[in-house]
């Protein structure tokens, strides 16, 4: 366990050098996309469309944030459940995408892909939504702006806390950590 | 006869929505406390800390303490001798919902059909369970659902033979293949009997029970002590990463049921265990 601070866009070195179990600080530029966004981009890719943004080296985090305050950039922007975006994630992983944040597990198909590709899937703590706005600077709507909270959106952050739960070489921190403290 | 006027039960609602999306109630925090006492995982022990931290953050820089601002889910009730005036019951809660969600910044993540799914805007409809009591009082009980914990709820069928030992193998089951998803540490609520429909309710009504408190019949409540405890052993943790504290508490609400029947439903609260309550 390393803490890692890294910067995108993401290279295959930095990718490789993360494992699971390490804290990963993000700084620069991340995109948000949920389910409704990865089914469009994918029906414009198949469309031939061009992408909302170039996907090459990119961090995707599935969030929804709340709406923002007057005065506030963004609302509470926490992680949600990734697995919602398993079917998605090998196309927007052959796309060029090196990170997913969300919460939760992946299912086995992600971690192969995962693998494959070279890409990491990272974990932010849920519910510690409040917290992790703390770390996002900008926010632009960039595409699909008709999703509302679901519209993929650029953001800048400044050392956004996450840990790495699933690596480039397959290891998974929730098998990991659920059978060191699994008595049943 | 007491009269309560439509306008303050608006009112009384907006608050609660956004009062409860924006702080936790002392004995969750207190709960959230002592799990990070315990917690031998490191991983869980950073998280519980950030999860504790963000309770702090959420006050200071007034936001939501999680963006997914629930379903919002009425308790509701109502006296006999209460009248109310300007307006009907149910429309001044849906306003109310209405208004707190808008006014308050909070997420919209209602669809106005399960297969169209398009957003309402508002976050309305709530979904509300009324009920007729004696007295001339008006009380009601919010609770916003997050979707990650609500989708991992489950019911069964059991077989009466079954008994206790199917209840907790269920329940276990549940909370185990629900792993990281529901965002743990959670609160396991339980409802055992009634009619299919019933035992959910009463599995949503357990959860909204308060975090320490037990069961009034002592055979539920050391159940409930015996399900925390096993529940405890499977490991998954503080988000799912490993651990020790999985669940804050399981509570368990019952009702009479059919000499062939044992309904189990389970229904999974975050550790975002938002509520508030309100008495008119
Ligand atoms: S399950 Fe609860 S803590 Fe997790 S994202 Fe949903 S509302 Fe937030």
């Amino acid at each position: 366990m390393s803490v890692k601070k890294i910067t995108t866009p993401l290279n295959e070195d930095i990718v490789l050098s993360i494992k699971a179990g390490d804290p990963v600080y993000i700084s620069g530029v991340i995109y948000t996309a949920r389910d409704a966004a990865h089914k469009r981009m994918i029906e414009d890719y198949q469309n031939g469309k061009n992408l909302p943004f170039d996907l090459k080296g990119q961090i995707i985090y599935y969030v929804g944030p709340s709406p923002a305050k007057p005065g506030q950039i963004i609302g509470s922007a926490g992680p949600t459940t990734a697995i919602r975006m398993d079917p998605y994630t090998p196309k927007i992983l052959e796309f060029g995408i090196k990170a997913t944040i969300g919460k939760g597990g992946r299912g086995k198909e992600v971690v192969e892909v995962l693998k494959k590709f070279k890409a990491v899937y990272l974990v932010a703590v849920v519910g510690a939504a409040a917290l992790i706005s703390r770390s996002i600077k900008k926010v632009e709507i960039i595409a699909y702006e008709d999703l509302g909270t679901e519209a993929v959106r650029k953001l800048e952050v400044q050392d956004f806390p996450t840990i790495c739960a699933i690596d480039a070489y397959g290891n998974n921190l929730f098998e990991k950590g659920v059978k060191e403290f699994g008595k049943l | 006869m007491k009269i309560i006027k439509y306008e303050k039960i608006v009112e009384e609602v907006k608050n609660m929505c956004i009062k409860a999306t924006h702080e936790l109630k002392d004995d969750v925090v207190n709960a959230l406390k002592n799990a990070y006492e315990k917690e031998e995982s490191p991983f869980g022990k950073e998280i519980l800390s950030q999860i504790l931290k963000n309770i702090e953050v959420a006050k200071e820089d007034n936001r939501p303490l999680c963006q997914d601002t629930g379903f919002a889910v009425l308790f509701v009730e109502i006296g006999e001798d209460v009248k109310i005036e300007g307006g009907s019951l149910k429309d001044a809660l849906i306003e109310g919902i209405r208004k707190g969600y808008t006014e308050g910044y909070l997420r919209k993540s209602i669809v106005e059909d399960p297969l169209r799914r398009k957003n309402t805007g508002d976050n309305t409809p709530p979904v509300i369970h009324f009920d007729i009591v004696p007295g001339d009082k008006l009380k009601i009980v919010f609770e916003p659902k997050g979707g990650g914990s609500e989708n991992m709820s489950a019911f069964k069928m059991l077989l009466p033979g079954e008994g206790k030992e199917g209840v907790k193998k269920f329940v276990i089951e549940t909370v185990k293949k629900a792993g990281a998803n529901p965002c743990p540490p959670i609160v396991v609520g339980v409802g055992i009997g009634g009619t299919f429909e019933y035992s959910a309710f009463l599995a949503k009504k357990a959860t909204a029970r308060p975090i320490g408190h037990r069961h009034p019949d002592p055979f539920y409540a050391q159940f409930e002590e015996e399900l925390l405890e096993e529940i405890n052993k499977l490991g998954i943790g503080p988000m799912g990463l490993g651990g020790r504290i999985t669940a804050l508490d399981v509570n368990i609400e019952t009702y009479p049921c059919h000499i062939t029947s044992l309904p189990v439903a389970v229904n999974i609260q975050c550790h975002s265990d938002r509520r508030e309550e309100v008495i008119l």
